[in-house]
């Protein structure tokens, strides 16, 4: 199928490269909530609604 | 910072005076456009700015003769929270609950007795649906919304709200709004697009009033307390962003005059088909997912005196949610004009959503591990539960729904219309009933609500309620689509369109017997906060009654 060339390269580009960008945030943020030194972080936490003043 | 009051006179803050001045501007404005306007209806609409403005002028005086020359940040030691807007939207809630409620119980009639249309304009079914829609959306759902996110905010960030009027100003310019959206459904204003039927100039109010709520929220994060920023803000926080970002994209519409009603959308054709249900998906996965997730994490734990399940998960649960839930848009537009692969994306996004739906879900289920035994004994919690469990059901329904072939066989039917329900009253509405039996003890500090017996009555009453909903309209969708795609030997369509509805008769007035209970239930739950509020006994000075100076 024949498109608009700037539309084909901007949406390979988005295609691409978009996807990359997503999925590296995506994995940063895995990384970080499975992170286990951060478990007692969490743990505290996890504990802010019920050890309100 | 207390110890100020009597050493400095009492003076009017920048705020106090800034925000009256607009309002007299505003309200000057209104009348000037009221005179010249092109229809009655939008007149009356100008006439309404103008009154409310100059109720506004009225308020700010009134409370700057109440209030006390400073405001502590703190009193002995402890944040002195700004509860008052938040009783306000509390109380709002109900009240918009109970009339959305009993709309929706009213156009199911008209649905199964057309003579409820009165043959008068305002009562056409067309005019009521949004009424009913925007009425326990946006103004039962989202002053839900308001008085947990402003509660919650405070709580976690042991800090006092942000702002001194803008708090007061989101809350009431909020419930302005609702009442300009609602009147000009009635009148016959509207953009008819779905979820996003109010008219140009009460976007604009609304874009104030929501910019305005991001800077409270903010501001209020900005000075926390606590260094960490509890999952249930994050909700929030997306909810408020995302709700604010939809807003302007799909009310980006050119006003035909200042003295008109009338506008016309930017944007043309499939692109804006396209651009209005990637609004109207988010407003269910930003406004009635992300926001009332947040009060599940919040409220879930504090009822049941348990932290989250787990925390990682709620991090992890956060960003696939808002990742994926901006993409699923396009299944709403299988079938039309829009590009083929948008469609399959829009499909395969939804498909993905079933992994942060259900990891929430379970997230919240499993807060409950080990205390199981609170549900026998809770009739709140179990609420709250309950809630839950239908967020599950419904989070599975909506992806099978969104895969193209089941599509061609649910869209357009009342199948739709049971899956919305069991999201929006079993999901949505029982989180809210939940979070406000919560919320009302405590903002009024009271030990408990009047009657645990009567929310069980409240429970029981709308489930049942619920399920005939459910099920009528999934047989009568389900049956529908049947019917529509049933051909003779000969090749003709078997079926005419007013025999489906002959057909569906007697599932409408299942659903509407489901509608009525739902009411009575929330009938009962408002009984209930109101004797729990005019109820003589305070808490006695348990950990709650004690943190609420200044109110």
């Amino acid at each position: 199928m024949e498109g608009n060339p700037t539309f084909e390269a901007l949406s390979a580009f988005a295609a691409t490269w978009g996807m990359a960008y997503f999925g590296v945030i995506f994995m940063i943020v895995i990384a970080y909530a499975l992170w286990p030194s951060k478990r007692a972080q969490f743990n505290a936490a996890a504990r802010i609604p019920l050890s309100e003043d | 910072m207390g110890i100020m009051d009597g050493i400095y006179p009492k003076k009017l803050r920048f705020g106090e005076i800034g925000l009256s001045v607009v309002m007299a501007v505003l309200a000057a404005g209104a009348i000037i456009v009221a005179a010249k306007a092109w229809t009655p209806e939008y007149a009356f609409h100008a006439y309404l700015f103008s009154a409310a403005a100059v109720a506004a002028i009225f308020a700010i005086a009134n409370r700057y003769t109440a209030r006390d020359a400073a405001t502590p940040q703190m009193i002995d030691g402890k944040p002195n929270y700004n509860f008052g807007p938040v009783k306000f939207a509390t109380l709002a809630a109900m009240f918009w609950g109970l009339a959305g409620f009993t709309v929706g119980l009213y156009i199911a009639l008209q649905l199964a007795w057309p003579m409820f249309n009165l043959d008068l304009p305002w009562f056409s079914f067309g005019r009521l649906r949004p009424l009913h829609t925007s009425a326990v959306i946006f103004a039962f759902g989202g002053n839900v919304l308001l008085a947990t996110s402003f509660y919650v905010v405070q709580r976690t960030c042991r800090a006092r709200l942000a702002g001194d009027l803008a708090p007061w100003f989101v809350v009431l310019g909020y419930n302005f709004f609702i009442l300009i959206a609602g009147t000009g459904y009635l009148l016959g204003i509207t953009q008819g697009k779905e979820y996003a039927e109010p008219e140009w100039y009460a976007d604009l109010w609304l874009t104030v009033v929501w910019v305005t709520y991001l800077l409270v929220f903010l501001g209020t994060l900005w000075k926390r307390e606590e260094p960490h920023i509890y999952v249930a803000n994050w909700f929030y926080l997306a909810f408020i962003v995302t709700i604010a970002v939809l807003h302007l994209g799909n009310n980006a519409s050119v006003p035909v005059s200042i003295y008109s009603s009338k506008s016309y959308i930017v944007w043309s054709g499939v692109q804006d088909a396209m651009i209005q249900w990637w609004y109207g998906h988010n407003a269910v996965g930003f406004f009635l997912t992300a926001g009332f997730l947040a009060i599940m994490y919040y409220f879930i734990p504090k009822r049941a005196d348990r932290p989250i399940y787990s925390y990682r998960l709620s991090i992890i649960h956060f960003w696939a949610l808002i990742f994926m839930y901006i993409w699923a848009g396009p299944h709403h537009l299988h079938y039309t004009a829009l590009p083929d692969w948008a469609q399959t994306l829009g499909m395969t996004f939804s498909i993905m959503l079933w992994m942060p739906s259900w990891g929430g879900m379970i997230n919240g289920l499993m807060t409950l591990s080990g205390a199981w035994d609170k549900l026998r004994t809770d009739p709140v919690l179990r609420m709250m539960v309950v809630s839950v469990a239908f967020y599950g059901m419904s989070t599975f329904e909506g992806p099978m729904m969104s895969i193209k072939s089941v599509n061609s066989l649910s869209h357009y039917t009342d199948w739709g219309i049971g899956h919305v329900h069991s999201g929006a009253l079993g999901w949505v509405a029982y989180v809210s009933f939940g979070a406000i039996y919560c919320l009302v003890p405590w903002l009024w500090n009271r030990r408990e609500v009047y009657s645990l017996k009567l929310v069980n009555w409240h429970f029981w009453v709308s489930t049942i309620g619920i399920v005939f909903y459910i099920t009528a309209m999934w047989v009568a969708g389900i049956m529908q689509g049947l019917m529509w795609r049933a051909y003779t030997a000969l090749g003709f369509l078997e079926y005419s369109f007013v025999e489906t509805s002959e057909a569906m008769h007697p599932m409408y007035i299942i659903r509407a017997l489901g509608g009525g209970l739902f009411l009575l239930g929330a009938i009962i739950m408002a009984y209930n906060l109101y004797k729990t509020i005019r109820s003589p006994e305070p808490a006695a000075l348990g950990s709650r009654a004690a943190l609420v100076p200044g109110e």
